[in-house]
């Protein structure tokens, strides 16, 4: 059903139709509304889970790892420093293959201190072994959320997932969002089935001390994972979205008027939609132009991106993150893939919007300039000094 | 008999207090339990892979979540509506519990989840080569609070835990030594028959981080015991409801010096007031908790 | 590609940690036993075991001489000999 409706609200109607049985909730701005609806539902009775009031993000992400290891859905959200906080656990969750969701509200981290947009946050865990989704809409957001538990969950998976979404500008801007049916969610999502689960009828240990002996191959199996079977499972899933919900969505990227464009940015969340506009605008104006949008950020769809790039003569990425000291992660993510390979685009990095810095149409027509210039790996745009 | 819930084969010291303890808590809790197990001695010693001395479902994850673990292992038995039926214990040492899990077991005791939470108080970070924690004793060497030409090793007394669990309001806090096993089993049987927050701690003597022979552990447990340095206390509901009274107190002397954590309080100058410092902890015990058996007798 | 990295019961006792031993093993004499059951209770192996008086006895695959059921109990009717190995 169609309504006009918060971003965070809407999360919080999808993960209700996913059904979790326990949900550990630390508040951080800006995913407060999305536990605070969900606390909500749990008090009216109209999502019956366990509500896990916990004393901070760290055992936020540690209730729910507890929560899977026993063999039920479990859900978080969080942002920003609660994300860095329980960072080791992120690390474990994927470590011991337990499937559950985590909506990040993109938010970008201290110090200074700011509550404002950027994808700093999520890209850090980037290492993980996190399944990682950056949205564009607010419809993209619910819909992800349904497909990671899908995917998550999925016995030859068995990793988490973690959706963003652009703190303020999605989590609190109200768009129209269609809200599935549950018997639809029902249909495409069934019951979570463990493949192993703390149980006294059949005892296992989990969490064991691996020695080098050991170690490394379940870091091979989860690189193998997403890099295989993840990849290949994405676009599978989409299809199977498509049938039940009647909507193409999520993915492992898509294209927008990339078909034959001179210049194409590539970038990921919100911010495609003002690129969008800018692309329809110059287009109108006669340039050939378009958007890569990186839906699936982890694992990386290296050949996804690279066919669909590698015709294209200038190539930016925009990305609201950085690795200080050295550039913007999508970008060394991109380039990599088209080092040592026959096509001969120039690929530019820019770095944009952090701590929530407006990221105007003006600017994204600054990006497409400066394609033209020569090659730079991490020029920051709309800067004061 | 049934199959056994601790195996042997795990490669814990001879003599390991924390290895009698864990084996204890869990034979006394039953196969219905699921275990959240800290990072430490006893995690590392019972499951290095491929092998496991653990006969319940197991789960370690991180240093100071045990608490949060368990939490969520929890709620998902209440979830499941499997909750009456099965125990959960959280588990860890002094330095898991007071120190780094401080915090996910305050947030755990404060939510009253049904866990029974255990610590295996052998007074310092073994694992990691026996340094210093918020329950190493007055004195103790430690090698982040070694003795020295200037120190005395280390001048804190131990965090008080009980009292930190029952600002909780939890129904259930006791402390408990592998020098009384039987007062253990009765101890965690009691407990995990109380609905809520539980807290137990039990002292582990460590032959190795404490210096002394593996055939001292016992010794050890009971001692510290009978000088009044461990008092053995229960409460129920906030009320203390029982302790175990000493026949005749012995001398916190008799206790330390059996032990290399302490041997250079011997050696020193000021070892009469050194002692005296140590005794005092234990006097004051004895007078709070009353532990005395026979009033008139010193 | 899932590979597993849970361990399951009763894998431990592959390690025959008996072999730790250095010169001195339990000795069970069986003779003044009152079944009390303290060496049971008090062996970080968990390898004592017994039923009836004087039935008690320890496995030699897993022991590791630390001495505490010699310790422990109260008939002294269990020593630490010197081993040969």
């Amino acid at each position: 059903m169609k309504r006009f409706i918060e971003g965070s609200y809407a999360v919080a109607e999808i993960i209700k139709l996913c059904r979790p049985g326990v949900i550990a909730a630390y508040p951080i701005t800006p995913q407060t509304h999305i536990v605070e609806a969900l606390a909500a539902m749990v008090a009216n009775g109209e999502l019956k889970a366990e509500f896990i009031n916990v004393e901070s993000e760290h055992s936020a992400a540690s209730v729910i790892l507890g929560a899977s290891a026993t063999g039920v859905r479990a859900f978080s959200a969080t942002s920003s420093q609660g994300l860095l906080l329980m960072l080791e656990v992120i690390f474990n969750i994927a470590g011991m293959r337990l499937p559950l969701v985590i909506t990040c509200a993109n938010r970008s981290v201290s110090a200074p201190i700011n509550i404002w947009n950027d994808h700093q946050d999520s890209v850090t865990i980037r290492d993980s072994g996190f399944i990682q989704f950056y949205a564009e809409t607010n419809q993209e957001a619910c819909d992800l959320h349904i497909q990671a538990y899908r995917l998550s969950e999925d016995p030859n998976i068995l990793l988490p997932a973690m959706v963003c979404m652009d703190g303020y500008l999605l989590t609190h801007a109200a768009e129209v969002v269609d809200i599935p049916e549950e018997e639809c969610v029902a249909r495409f999502l069934p019951p979570y089935k463990p493949v192993f689960k703390l149980d006294p009828d059949e005892p296992i240990t989990m969490g064991v001390l691996a020695g080098p002996e050991h170690y490394m191959e379940t870091r091979f199996a989860i690189h193998e994972t997403l890099t295989k079977d993840v990849l290949q499972l994405i676009p599978n899933v989409v299809d199977e979205f498509e049938k039940v919900f009647g909507r193409r969505s999520g993915g492992l990227i898509e294209g927008y008027r990339i078909e034959d464009a001179k210049e194409v940015i590539v970038a990921k969340g919100s911010v495609v939609g003002t690129i969008k506009e800018v692309v329809d605008e110059m287009r109108g104006e006669g340039k050939k132009v378009g958007v890569l949008k990186i839906i699936t950020y982890r694992p990386f769809p290296g050949e996804a991106v690279y066919n669909s790039l590698k015709g294209i003569e200038r190539i930016g990425v925009l990305e609201k993150s950085i690795s200080l000291g050295s550039g913007g992660p999508l970008y060394t993510d991109l380039k990599s893939v088209f080092q040592g390979r026959k096509s001969s685009s120039k690929v530019s990095g820019f770095i944009a919007g952090l701590g929530g810095r407006d990221i105007t149409k003006e600017s994204i027509r600054e990006v497409f300039a400066r394609l033209s210039g020569e090659q730079v790996d991490s020029q920051f745009i709309d800067l004061k000094v | 008999m049934g199959k056994p819930l601790f195996y042997p084969g795990h490669t814990a010291c001879a003599g390991c207090g924390q290895a009698i303890g864990a084996r204890l808590v869990i034979e006394a809790a039953g196969k219905n339990t699921i275990v959240s197990n800290a990072t430490g001695c006893l995690e590392v010693f019972s499951t290095r892979y491929p092998e496991t001395a653990w006969g319940v479902p197991w789960i370690h994850s991180l240093f100071e979540n045990a608490s949060a673990v368990a939490s969520g292992i929890e709620a998902a038995l209440r979830y499941l509506g499997k909750k009456k039926e099965v125990n959960v214990i959280a588990q860890g040492g002094d330095g898991a519990t007071a120190d780094i899990g401080l915090q996910s077991l305050s947030g755990m005791l404060e939510r009253g989840h049904d866990i029974l939470y255990v610590c295996y108080d052998n007074e310092a970070y073994m694992n990691t080569g026996v340094q210093r924690s918020g329950l190493t004793p007055v004195y103790s060497h430690t090698t982040t609070s070694p003795y020295g030409k200037i120190s005395k090793g280390n001048i804190r007394p131990k965090k008080d835990m009980v009292g930190i669990a029952l600002a909780h309001g939890i129904p259930y806090v006791a402390t408990a030594s592998v020098g009384f096993p039987r007062d253990v089993e009765k101890k965690v049987k009691k407990a995990l028959s109380i609905e809520g927050p539980k807290y137990i701690q039990i002292f582990v003597p460590c032959p190795l981080g404490w210096r002394h022979e593996p055939m001292l552990t016992y010794k050890m447990a009971v001692l510290a015991v009978e000088t009044g340095l461990y008092p053995l206390v229960e409460y129920e509901d906030g009320k203390l409801t029982q302790v175990k009274k000493i026949r005749g107190c012995k001398p916190v002397e008799e206790y330390l010096k059996l032990q290399g954590r302490y041997r250079h309080l011997f050696g020193s100058e000021d070892y009469k007031s050194d002692l005296m410092k140590i005794q005092e902890i234990a006097d004051r015990n004895i007078e709070k908790f009353g532990l005395r058996m026979f009033q008139d007798k010193k | 590609m899932l590979v597993p990295i849970i361990s399951k019961p009763g894998t431990s006792q592959k390690s025959k940690t008996g072999s730790w031993r250095i010169n001195v093993k339990p000795n069970f004499k069986q003779k003044n036993c009152v079944a009390c059951r303290m060496c049971v209770l008090i062996c970080p192996e968990c390898c004592v075991e017994g039923e009836a008086k004087n039935t008690f006895r320890y496995d030699p695959d897993y022991c590791k001489g630390c001495g505490g059921c010699a310790a422990v109990c109260p008939a002294k009717d269990i020593e630490m000999l010197p081993e040969e190995r």
